[in-house]
């Protein structure tokens, strides 16, 4: 109010006034990052938890691992491989299924749940756009959590071979068919693919329609996340006895293109990289209509986090 | 530049009107208690003037549109929105590095300063602390940031006497400089009257006074008028008449104190007995 001015105003001016500072972006990325990870624990807790689980379960099976070694090696070549590479097969299969339970119930909260405790006040209070904060949150299951649950399953079929050869070299047993069956690097290097293509850049639709839906919806985002689409696919069915919605939301979610090499386990063939098609992949117009779609997405989530107070 | 400037200030939610043509100057170094009932405004300016909702008129705080500048211009200005709005699965370590970490005018070591004299640890979890600590917990986080513009709504609601003194002692003592404003809204006037420069009442979304309190202190006045002295008092058009035991207080405005001595007891009436003349009146 300037009603009235005091006459010593003028000489605390003195203290300089905090001159033009900002933070830098990655340092900002980081930050947010780090926030996403102190609160939601699960996303790391759970991999690793099931990665641990894995391990002892398969413990068990370990120490008589000589003799289905054995076995299997008198076995043609393909179902031998399928033979000794399963328990590999099934922590990678796991491993997806994870990823996808740990990155929806993440985003679906993501949005919501700082507005149901009311800390979206103090979040909006500190120095970081609405962009940076949707971006950040959006990184985490396109880019970190596929990366996270890689490198947590590469670790534990790492742990795995160690256990596994260590039983057969005090058997006495050759390890090297062992570990060319397994091939540790080569089907790591599959499932990371399998993890970037399939279930983080093909599945990034899917992704911003939660964030979406996080953003908006006031609770039961989860709900409000599978509605739409089912009630959509129900009413075609009852008003023109179609299902044209369902079974493009089935051809675009269920097959991928470029990434057949997985889509067919156990049937690992002897040159699996000439089977990964990157390119293709990369080439199908449906990927990139899909990326289009994930950013309208993400840009509404950020409009509306703009908008939108504390529930 | 004052730090916030607002012409004609509107803002509606459906039929319901929030904020009616609010003008507002306020310069650096002032401390403004926007004081207002349950429901007069006082949330929705505040908002406002942090950039968390849009409005109709013309609004600039340090220069900018705050709701199209708002992470720019949080850099410079810090608020507190509510009593309990950090979030509660955070320990105390996580909200200092995290604040360390995207706001450059951040003193961690200052708001360590400030958390050693409460019982606060670093590995307090939000959730286990009384809504006292949290708001100690926030006020440290903020009063560390060298901003130029910090806002409070209701920062002590629902803390207790000894809290609240302390609050505003510490926001006085380490916190205030004549760089630094600082807008408290509170419906408690009694809690702040000896902290502000200047009141702000706001009453049904619009502004019923705005003066400093200098001002304030030197034109109002409260006389304790006897049965006998009423008809003489009230030929001084007073603004207000209450009645206690023993007697009227009558309330002037602007009314040469000499001539009110002579009808009674003469006192400056505190912000709560003005506040009360000036919105209460239907």
């Amino acid at each position: 109010m300037n009603t009235q001015t005091n006459g010593t105003a003028e000489s605390y001016f003195e203290r300089p006034v905090p001159a033009d500072v900002e933070i830098p972006v990655l340092q900002g990325i980081y930050w947010s990052l780090q926030r996403e990870f102190w609160e939601n624990r699960s996303l790391y807790l759970a991999p690793l938890g099931f990665a641990a689980l894995f391990l002892l379960a398969s413990s068990f099976t370990t120490i008589h691992l000589h003799e289905m070694v054995s076995e299997a090696l008198a076995l043609e070549p393909a179902r031998r491989h399928a033979r000794i590479a399963a328990p590999y097969d099934q922590l990678g299969g796991l491993a997806m299924g994870i990823l996808m339970l740990v990155g929806v119930f993440y985003c679906v909260e993501a949005l919501q749940r700082e507005r149901r405790d009311r800390s979206i006040l103090f979040w909006k209070s500190l120095p970081v756009s609405d962009l940076m904060t949707v971006l950040t949150k959006a990184s985490i299951p396109l880019v970190v959590l596929p990366v996270l649950v890689f490198a947590i399953t590469f670790a534990t079929q790492a742990i795995m071979v160690l256990a596994a050869s260590t039983v057969l070299l005090v058997r006495g047993q050759d390890v090297s068919a062992y570990w060319a069956e397994v091939s540790l690097f080569r089907s790591g290097f599959l499932l990371l693919y399998h993890l970037i293509t399939v279930h983080a850049l093909w599945a990034a639709p899917i992704f911003g329609w939660l964030f979406l839906v996080s953003a908006w919806a006031r609770r039961s985002a989860l709900l409000w996340a599978f509605l739409p689409p089912v009630a959509i696919a129900a009413l075609e069915k009852l008003w023109f006895n179609t299902a044209h919605f369902a079974s493009f939301l089935g051809r675009r979610f269920m097959v991928t293109p470029g990434t057949d090499a997985v889509t067919v386990p156990g049937a690992m063939p002897m040159h699996p990289m000439t089977q990964i098609t990157p390119l293709r992949f990369l080439a199908t117009p449906d990927l990139w209509i899909g990326f289009a779609v994930t950013a309208v997405f993400l840009a509404l989530a950020v409009r509306l986090r703009r908008y939108r107070g504390p529930n | 530049m004052a730090t916030i400037e607002a012409k004609g200030l509107g803002k509606t939610f459906g039929t319901t009107v929030a904020l009616d043509n609010i003008n507002l100057s306020v310069e650096p170094g002032r401390i403004v208690g926007i004081i207002g009932p349950n429901g007069s405004g006082k949330t929705t300016l505040l908002s406002a003037i942090v950039g968390l909702i849009p409005c109709e008129g013309e609004l600039r705080v340090l220069d900018r549109d705050p709701w199209n500048a708002r992470d720019r211009l949080m850099l410079d200005v810090c608020f507190i929105a509510d009593a309990a709005t950090l979030p509660r699965w955070a320990q105390v370590w996580q909200l200092l590095e995290y604040v360390a970490g995207v706001h450059p005018r951040f003193d961690r070591e200052k708001a360590e300063g400030f958390l050693s004299r409460t019982s606060i640890r670093r590995a307090h979890k939000v959730r286990e602390l009384s809504k006292g600590m949290v708001t100690q917990l926030h006020l440290a986080l903020v009063m560390a940031i060298n901003a130029r513009l910090l806002v409070l709504d209701e920062p002590t609601l629902g803390l207790d006497m000894l809290f609240i003194k302390t609050f505003y002692d510490t926001l006085l003592n380490d916190y205030y400089d004549r760089n630094r404003t600082i807008l408290v809204a509170t419906h408690q006037v009694h809690e702040i009257q000896h902290v502000l420069t200047d009141v702000m009442f706001l009453d049904r979304g619009r502004v019923a006074l705005a003066r400093s309190v200098d001002e304030v202190e030197s034109r109002y006045r409260e006389v304790m008028v006897r049965p006998e002295q009423l008809p003489a008092a009230r030929a001084l058009k007073p603004i207000r008449e209450r009645q206690v035991l023993g007697g009227t207080v009558l309330l002037f405005d602007g009314v040469e104190t000499q001539a009110l001595a002579a009808l009674g007891e003469v006192r400056t009436p505190s912000l709560a007995d003005l506040f009360v003349s000036v919105v209460g009146a239907p």
